[in-house]
């Protein structure tokens, strides 16, 4: 009993030790942000690899979220008679919540962990040394343009999110099921205000830099050899999905 | 000139550095020998800061390099040109912009004139054109290692620090890359310290061997003097003995 207390109390301070040391590095990283040079070029092929890249994915997964999401709400508002209402409930679920979340978690599966092993791979091969001694500052010149690349692309990539799914969900809903077009747009203007934009918003600018934060961290401070990046990048996915779904509860509380 | 005064390192337990005295003189070769895992690349990453001692300083030119942060740090660090002894090569850039990667990023030189550094380098460590568009994981062991000595000589430092430039390398290609350590030092008259565990070839470009053994340099001096010290650690390395490597 003892030791489970003390094995708790051990695992809470690892995890404040760690909250503590990434927000460090998030600051130290960003700051470089105003020294110069500043590296446009590195910028452009950050948000090339984590915005652009990502389209594809999150196209995908927006139209399949808006369809189901019609789908599921046709299925319980017809119990209520009130089948209009679909087009406020799906714009709803994706503005506030689906959107912002669902974009993080596919970025963060598809580049987080790619950076996260990149960067890995540069410190056990010794290629961040390689810039330190050049006296190019590897936050600089690796991590500080993958951080506003992310404060960039993933605010944009959830604003696609949003209008395809609900396009998906117009597919379903109107195409399919038959509800009227009128009822399913006229139910977003009425129901969609701008806090909820906003809100999905800062959401996902916080959950872009949570994930590509996490990312860079691990790979900057990881284990030796093939086997530490490797449990570095399990790391990072599993540790930015906690993420996301802990700060959504928060910040969700905070924008109701 | 570099100082190092009472250095002393540990890892886990292990002290690599126990007490490192050594000066290395402006504008000369040193040598650093001792056998595999005496802490010859540990002792070369305490010249650039990249590790910290946790006792004793590294002066360069007279600055305390330990002490060293930011800003200061990069300062210092400009003087440096280093070969890492894995290469270290980006492996994100062709052949190319590995070696002009130093000159692009801290530089103002034109582009035409950085092609022209660039490729006059890459033809000294025998690269021809046709690699300079090769990745680093499409190059063998040997052309990873004189791409990143092109990549070092570039910058021509005041400071050059090589981490076993010839391992791996063949005998021909061996002589070739000591000659250019030797050409450009006469070129442009850096400081020179050299990892290697190619005796006698390495002797040829050194003006001082240093050897380290368990944590101490125990043996400074010209190459002749070097090779005529009685320590019988120091003579059963320089002739290979084996029960010296198994010591
Ligand atoms: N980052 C590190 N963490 C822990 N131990 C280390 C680290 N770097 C080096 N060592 C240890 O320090 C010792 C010296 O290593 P070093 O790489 O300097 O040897 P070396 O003289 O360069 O050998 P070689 O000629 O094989 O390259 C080794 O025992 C190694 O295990
Ligand atoms: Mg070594």
């Amino acid at each position: 009993m003892k030791n489970l207390v003390s094995a708790l109390g051990r695992g809470g301070l690892k995890i404040v030790q760690e909250a503590g040391e990434m927000a460090l590095f998030l600051l130290a990283a960003l700051g470089q942000a105003c020294r110069r040079p500043f590296r446009f070029r590195r910028l452009m092929q950050e948000i090339h690899f984590i915005g652009l890249k990502s389209g594809l994915i999150v196209l995908l997964t927006a139209s399949f979220t808006g369809m189901v999401l019609a789908l599921q709400g046709y299925y319980t508002l017809r119990k209520y008679g009130s089948e209009g209402a679909l087009g406020s409930a799906v714009a709803l679920s994706l503005i506030r919540e689906l959107g912002p979340v669902l974009t993080a978690l596919m970025v963060s599966g598809r580049a987080g962990s790619a950076i996260t092993a990149e960067i890995g791979i540069m410190r056990i091969t010794e290629q961040l040394d390689a810039l330190d001694t050049m006296a190019i500052n590897p936050l600089q010149y690796v991590v500080m343009p993958k951080l506003l690349a992310s404060l960039i692309s993933v605010p944009l990539l959830t604003a696609i999110f949003d209008v395809v799914g609900i396009m998906g969900g117009y597919l379903i809903g109107v195409v399919l099921l038959g509800v009227s077009s009128g009822a399913y747009f006229s139910g977003i203007v009425q129901s969609v205000v701008s806090l909820d934009i906003n809100g999905g918003m800062v959401k996902s600018l916080v959950f872009g830099l949570t994930i590509i934060l996490v990312a860079c961290y691990k790979g900057y401070f990881t284990g030796r050899g093939a086997e530490g990046v490797s449990r570095a990048t399990t790391e990072t996915v599993v540790l930015s999905a906690i993420l996301v779904l802990a700060w959504d509860y928060v910040l969700t509380s905070f924008f109701m | 000139m570099i100082e190092l005064i009472d250095v002393v390192r540990t890892f886990d337990g292990q002290r690599v550095l126990d007490g490192i005295n050594l000066t290395i003189p402006r504008g000369k070769i040193t040598v650093i020998i001792g056998k595999s895992g005496a802490g010859k690349s540990v002792l070369l990453k305490h010249l650039v800061g990249l590790l910290k001692p946790e006792r004793g300083r590294i002066l360069i030119d007279g600055f305390d390099i330990t002490q060293a942060k930011g800003r200061q740090l990069q300062e210092c660090r400009k003087k440096f040109g280093v070969l890492f002894q894995g290469g270290a090569l980006f492996d994100s850039l062709t052949v190319f912009e590995n070696v002009a990667f130093p000159l692009r990023e801290k530089t103002r030189l034109s582009a035409a004139e950085i092609a022209v550094r660039t490729r006059q380098r890459l033809a000294q460590v025998n690269l021809s054109q046709e690699m300079e568009d090769k990745f680093p994981d499409e190059l063998s062991g040997g052309m990873k290692k004189r791409v990143a000595l092109a990549r070092a000589l570039i910058e021509e430092p005041e400071i050059l620090l090589f981490d076993e430039p010839v391992t791996g390398l063949d005998p021909p290609m061996t002589n070739t890359v000591f000659h250019l350590i030797a050409k450009t030092h006469q070129e442009i008259g850096y400081t020179g310290v050299v990892v290697s565990h190619d005796i006698p070839a390495v002797f040829q470009v050194a003006d001082y061997v240093a050897m380290l053994h368990q944590g101490k340099i125990i043996a400074w001096g010209s190459p002749a003097e070097v090779q005529a010290n009685p320590l019988p650690m120091v003579q059963g390395f320089i002739r290979g003995e084996v029960n010296f490597l198994e010591g």
